[in-house]
C-alpha cells in the first residue's frame, strides 16, 4: 500500500510538472529573465500549487499521525541561518544557469536527452560533494 | 484553453501530489531531500518508486494531452551542464531543499525559513539569468 501511494503520488507530481510547463527550460527562464523578456506564466504553478497545499496542509498536520505510517517526518530546524542562505543561493545559481530545479530535471529524463542525464549525475554529485565538505547538518528522516 | 490554464492546473497536480504524500506516507514532497534519499538513506524503497512514477507521469502526461516535448537544449557547452547540474545538488543539501520542498510544502505549512530559502534562490535565479543574458549575453 505504501509502496503503491509513493508511485501514484510521484505520477500525479511529474504529470503536473510536464503540464505546468517546468520541464521545459525555454519557460523556466523565460521565466527568471524578469529584466528582459519577462514570460510570468510559471507563477501560476506555484499559485496553483498553493492553493492546494495551503488549504489542506495545515489541516493534515493537525492530526495525531499520517493514514499509513506511525508518525509525521517533518522538519524539526526552525533557524535562518547562514547555511540555508548559502544553499538557496548557490542553488539559485544552478536553475538560472540552465533552467532545471531538481523536480523537472528528473522528471525530463522521460525525454531522453542525455544532457538531462548528464545534468542529474552532476546534481548527485554535488549532493555528495555537500556531505564530504562537510556542509550540511540535518540528517535524513529514516 | 487559456494559456495561464496549463500552468494554474500543472500547479494544482503538484499540489495534490504533496498533500496526497504528507497525508498518507506523513512526508514533505521534497524532491531533492527524495533523490538524496533514494540513494544514501535506509529506506529508500518508497523514495525510487516516487521518482519512477515522477518519470512515468510526466511521460503520461504528453501521451495523454499530446503536449509537445520540450526541446533539448543542443548548443549549451558541456562544463556549463555539469556546473549548473553540480550547483543545483550542492545548493538544495546544503539549504536543505528545493523549490517543492521549500516552495509548495514549506510555504504550504507557513514555514518562514522556506520562505526566505525561497525568496533567496528565486532572487540568485533571476540575478544568474540577468547576467548571463543581458551582461555578458552570448558568451555562455
Amino acid at each position: 500500500m505504501k509502496a503503491w501511494l509513493a508511485l501514484l503520488t510521484g505520477l500525479v507530481f511529474g504529470a503536473g510538472l510536464a503540464l505546468s510547463g517546468m520541464t521545459n527550460t525555454v519557460k523556466v527562464l523565460g521565466f527568471l529573465d524578469v529584466f528582459g523578456t519577462w514570460d510570468p506564466d510559471l507563477a501560476f504553478v506555484m499559485g496553483g500549487a498553493l492553493l492546494v497545499s495551503l488549504s489542506a496542509t495545515p489541516w493534515i498536520t493537525r492530526w495525531v499521525r499520517p493514514l499509513l505510517a506511525d508518525a509525521f517526518s517533518l522538519p524539526a530546524t526552525q533557524s535562518i541561518d547562514r547555511r540555508l542562505i548559502t544553499g538557496g543561493a548557490l542553488f539559485g545559481v544552478g536553475w538560472g544557469l540552465w533552467g532545471y530545479c531538481p523536480g523537472p530535471a528528473v522528471a525530463s529524463l522521460a525525454y531522453g536527452y542525455q544532457s538531462t542525464l548528464i545534468f542529474c549525475v552532476a546534481m548527485v554529485l554535488g549532493m555528495w560533494l555537500a556531505g564530504k565538505l562537510h556542509l550540511i547538518t540535518s540528517r535524513l528522516n529514516d | 484553453m487559456e494559456p495561464f490554464l496549463y500552468p494554474v492546473t500543472g500547479g494544482a497536480l503538484i499540489g495534490i501530489a504533496s498533500v496526497l504524500l504528507l497525508a498518507t506516507l506523513g512526508r514533505i514532497a521534497g524532491i531533492s531531500g527524495i533523490v538524496w534519499g533514494a540513494i544514501a538513506s535506509a529506506d529508500r524503497r518508497w523514495r525510487w518508486l516516487f521518482l519512477i512514477g515522477l518519470v512515468a507521469g510526466t511521460a503520461l502526461m504528453h501521451i495523454a494531452t499530446g503536449i509537445t516535448i520540450p526541446a533539448e537544449p543542443s548548443d549549451a557547452p558541456l562544463l556549463l551542464i555539469i556546473a549548473a547540474g553540480a550547483l543545483v545538488g550542492l545548493g538544495t543539501r546544503i539549504g536543505n531543499g528545493c523549490t517543492s520542498g521549500h516552495g509548495v510544502c514549506g510555504l504550504g505549512r507557513l514555514s518562514v525559513r522556506s520562505l526566505v530559502a525561497t525568496s533567496v534562490f528565486t532572487t540568485t535565479g533571476v540575478v544568474t539569468v540577468a547576467l548571463v543574458r543581458h551582461l555578458f549575453g552570448g558568451i555562455l
